[in-house]
């Protein structure tokens, strides 16, 4: 299951190609172009941008449901959603972007950049790619199937017992949600061990782990958390599966069950989460501000080091969102302690960033704005998270708008700036054409004036006491004077408006770009790392020799040398001119993994298999039929296609394009 | 240059280019089982928080059969051993050997689970069902989800001597017989820690 490199065997090769077939009935599906390119493709290229497109659908459907309840909350009595239709709005708001946005988006960022910012053919298992992103799409489905099978999970998206009981969730709306974030759970394991195994074992030779770059970095971190978290929650929805599905009693606190078990299973998963959701956008930024600022990144090894103490120290502070259930005066003090602990990593990040931009020429790009307002937005919501820690502080805030307030500081000021950096950095890599700038600044003004104005009042609300999930609010306790909940409830609905027309101009930007968007040169953003060091979009074999490495930032010390008189740097080379000279120099006769059915195949097995638990042992026995066949098919088939099922290659020199069937 | 470079490291025609030096298949299989502790750390913990919690229904220490469970954990153990040898033969490349050993571990395997089978209808008889007390529901958690993973070991050992035999096998054999080992190997020693905890240490 590696990406083999074969010297050329160009006389041996058969004239016609024949594919290979496994069980005997389906052949290999080598189509190059056409949906069945991508339905059955195992190119991370092709999986990142599925990922991509997934993730941007289901931030829509997030987006949709955010917008409901804001306009819920904007006026007293609100009358859009009654209390039933509103608690599964903000469970499933919740849980759609953490898991189908937040999470599908950064492993979308991974899929397509980790292996071309390290030198690499694709991931280290193809196939486990696309199965990843099949079970992802499943789990998402899944989830939101309830909406139509008599609602959705309405249990708050971390479903402390007694919500997650019969009693007040009698719809099978939990049980989806168990079903579709246990398969949404493995989706994540697969990929992470797929993406830790890519960066140990497929690095390009030369590139050491402290020439790595950042983003490259802070992917691993987070699939190191995800690893060894991702179990832990698995354990909890399936106790939670069997007191739902079987009558075992769990977390019944009226048959002697300890709800709270469910609440530290939750966090040891949840608070990890938390890193795997903002690391992504640390490592993108990491990549953005150096690239803008015209400067290499401000203390490299502090960025990384502290990246991964955020990551260990992540696993050792889950209780503080258990303050408020009489943890006892040691447990308290000890996770008080160590929340404030982690700030002083983040804080050393956040010194790195200014300063890779002190002195810098700053190019203010789109990309770069909203990577400057990350710093800004997500220092907000940090300082608001150190408030956190303190337990008496936080006593007072638990499940208020204060919370809301800080978490979507850093979840929508940091981790989604950061995505949006990432797209407006990146986008000419991935789709040769670059984004608009001048609507990219409206992009970026509108959504940073809408996140302050919908999450800024926030605060207030949340310091005046208004309850994190109270779905109607009355004139009469709205209060009076500046601090009342009516104007701030009313600002904040604004905000998420403008919020709204903001993502709209990215939208807007991306049909204007496909459509009219100028072509990128080979390097538009003057760039750094390896992922630059091929044709825009990159060929399906990613790089034409597998580069060598000397520097961190290889591509930028290739294009630049110092002059040791002034001590500064020089320019000796274009990018365009660098990749010209790699496609000359192209290696023969790449061999990549071929297409498979089987990915696809076994995620339908595992979705049958997990609807079973809640349609009976039938569907149950159908979906572990197809998930033993697919795995036959899939162990019977060579993950690399033999030289047989190939065309040959052209007998005039070294080929440079892999030839799949027609 | 680069080109050149890159085939010297391998040598031979189909050479995996890693950095660690470590195969990717072995890497990938030692985190999934680390991922896999945690999953069992989970269940462990659960049942140690409610071993005690009996409202209705037995006790453990009414209906814990020390000397049977003991020895169907002699027979897995024993499985471990047949597995190395089964691994070693795989490496000598002696397909016969091989197919001896891995059919021997599972059928050691699977007496292992024919006792666990005996053992919940026993319990069941007694008046320990799945809802009966939160005891009976870890119980029955923790320990059917080590079954499971047995019983797919032995999926995994009887499919791997199939296509052995079948000589349909993709990629090294050594390596994919050296991986199915692995698995095994975690399986049984989780059964360890579960039988020292669940039944040597009194509720």
């Amino acid at each position: 299951m590696a990406i083999i490199e074969r010297p050329s065997t160009a006389p041996a090769v058969p004239a016609v190609a024949t594919p290979s077939s496994s069980l005997g009935a389906l052949k290999r599906p080598m189509m190059e172009t056409g949906w069945k390119s991508w339905l059955f493709t195992v190119d991370h290229k092709k999986i990142g941008i599925m990922y991509g497109a997934v993730a941007m659908f289901f931030f829509i459907v997030g987006g949709v449901e955010a917008l409901l309840i804001r306009l819920q909350l904007a006026m007293p009595n609100g009358k859009i959603l009654n209390a039933d239709v509103y608690n599964q709005m903000f469970t499933m708001h919740a849980t759609t972007m953490v898991f189908l946005f937040a999470m599908p988006m950064a492993a979308a960022f991974a899929n397509y950049f980790l292996p071309l910012q390290i030198g690499a053919r694709d991931v280290a298992f193809p196939r486990l790619n696309a199965l990843s992103l099949w079970l992802l799409v499943i789990g998402g489905v899944v989830l939101n199937l309830a909406w139509f099978l008599g609602g959705a999970a309405d249990g708050g998206w971390f479903m402390y017992a007694p919500n997650s009981g019969p009693v007040f969730s009698p719809s099978n709306g939990v049980d989806f949600w168990t079903i579709g974030l246990q398969i949404a759970g493995i989706a994540s394991l697969i990929g992470s061990i797929n993406l830790i195994v890519t960066v140990l074992n497929m690095r390009a030779p030369g590139m050491t782990f402290m020439k790595m770059p950042v983003f490259t970095w802070m992917i691993l971190v987070v699939q190191f958390l995800l690893v060894f978290s991702l179990p832990v929650i698995t354990v909890a929805l399936v106790l939670l599966m069997f007191q739902r599905e079987f009558g075992a009693t769990f977390f019944d606190a009226a048959a002697g069950g300890d709800p709270l078990l469910w609440q530290h299973l939750f966090w040891i998963f949840g608070h990890p989460e938390v890193y795997v959701l903002i690391l992504p956008g640390f490592g993108i930024i990491s990549e953005v501000l150096p690239t803008f600022a015209r400067k290499p990144l401000f203390g490299y090894p502090f960025v990384v080091f502290s990246g991964a103490s955020i990551g260990l120290v992540g696993f050792g502070v889950w209780a503080h969102h258990m303050f408020a259930t009489g943890l006892g005066p040691v447990s308290v003090a000890v996770f008080s302690i160590a929340t404030m602990a982690i700030a002083i990593p983040t804080g050393v990040k956040i010194f790195n960033w200014l300063l890779t931009m002190w002195g810098g020429k700053i190019w203010y790009t789109t990309a770069m704005k909203f990577a400057i307002g990350l710093v800004l937005l997500f220092t907000v919501g940090g300082l608001s998270g150190v408030t956190h820690s303190v337990a008496p502080s936080d006593t007072q805030q638990t499940d208020t708008y204060y919370i809301v307030a800080h978490f979507h500081y850093v979840l929508f000021g940091g981790m989604v700036f950061g995505l949006f950096a990432g797209f407006y950095y990146w986008w000419p890599k991935v789709f040769g054409r670059l984004l608009n700038e001048k609507l990219g600044s409206w992009n970026f003004w509108l959504m940073f004036f809408g996140m302050n104005l919908t999450f800024g009042p926030m605060h207030i609300l949340g310091l005046q006491g208004q309850p994190r999930r109270m779905y109607i609010w009355t004139d009469a306790r709205a209060g009076e004077g500046f601090f009342n909940l009516a104007f701030w409830n009313m600002v904040a609905s604004i905000g998420s408006f403008v919020l709204t027309t903001g993502v709209l101009m990215f939208l807007i930007n991306v049909v204007y770009t496909w459509r009219k968007g100028p072509k990128a040169g080979a390097d538009p953003w003057d760039a750094r790392t390896l992922e630059w060091l091929t044709t825009n979009p990159p060929k399906p074999h990613n790089f034409d020799r597998i580069p060598v490495v000397h520097h961190l930032d290889e591509f930028f010390h290739r294009k630049y040398e110092e002059d040791t008189a002034t001590h500064t740097m020089r320019r000796i080379a274009d990018g365009a001119d660098l990749v010209r000279a790699e496609e000359a120099a192209a290696d023969s006769d790449i061999h990549l993994p071929g297409p498979s059915y089987w990915p696809l195949v076994l995620a339908l097995g595992i979705g049958v298999l997990g609807l079973g638990t809640i349609y009976g042992i039938p569907v149950m026995v159908v979906g572990a039929a197809v998930i033993l066949l697919g795995s036959f098919g899939w162990v019977l088939e060579p993950s690399v296609p033999a030289d047989s099922e190939i065309d040959p290659p052209s007998v005039d020199g070294p080929t440079k394009e892999i030839a799949p069937l027609g | 240059m680069a080109d050149v470079a890159v085939h010297a490291d391998h040598g031979s025609g189909h050479g995996h280019h890693s950095s660690t030096g470590l195969s990717n298949n072995k890497l990938a299989m030692w985190l999934f089982l680390g991922s896999e502790c945690l999953l069992f750390g989970g269940l462990i913990s659960t049942y140690m928080l409610y071993r005690g919690r009996v409202s209705d229904g037995p006790h453990p220490s009414a209906i814990y059969d020390i000397p049977f469970t003991s020895v169907s954990s002699f027979v897995l153990l024993m499985s471990s051993l047949t597995m190395v040898l089964a691994v070693t033969a795989a490496q000598r490349n002696d397909d016969s050997k091989t197919n001896l050993w891995l059919t021997v571990t599972a059928l050691l395997g699977s007496t292992f689970i024919g006792g666990q089978v005996y053992e919940f209808t026993a319990f069941y008889r007694e008046g320990l069902g799945f809802t009966t007390s939160l005891f009976g529901s870890s119980f029955y958690t923790l320990t059917g989800f080590h079954g499971v993973h047995v019983s797919v070991g032995v999926i995994l050992l009887l499919s791997t001597m199939g296509i052995i035999r079948k000589n349909r096998i993709t990629g090294n054999k050594a390596e994919v017989v050296e991986m199915v080992g692995l698995y095994w190997h975690f399986v049984d020693i989780v059964w360890i820690v579960i039988f020292t905890l669940v039944y040597l240490i009194p509720a």
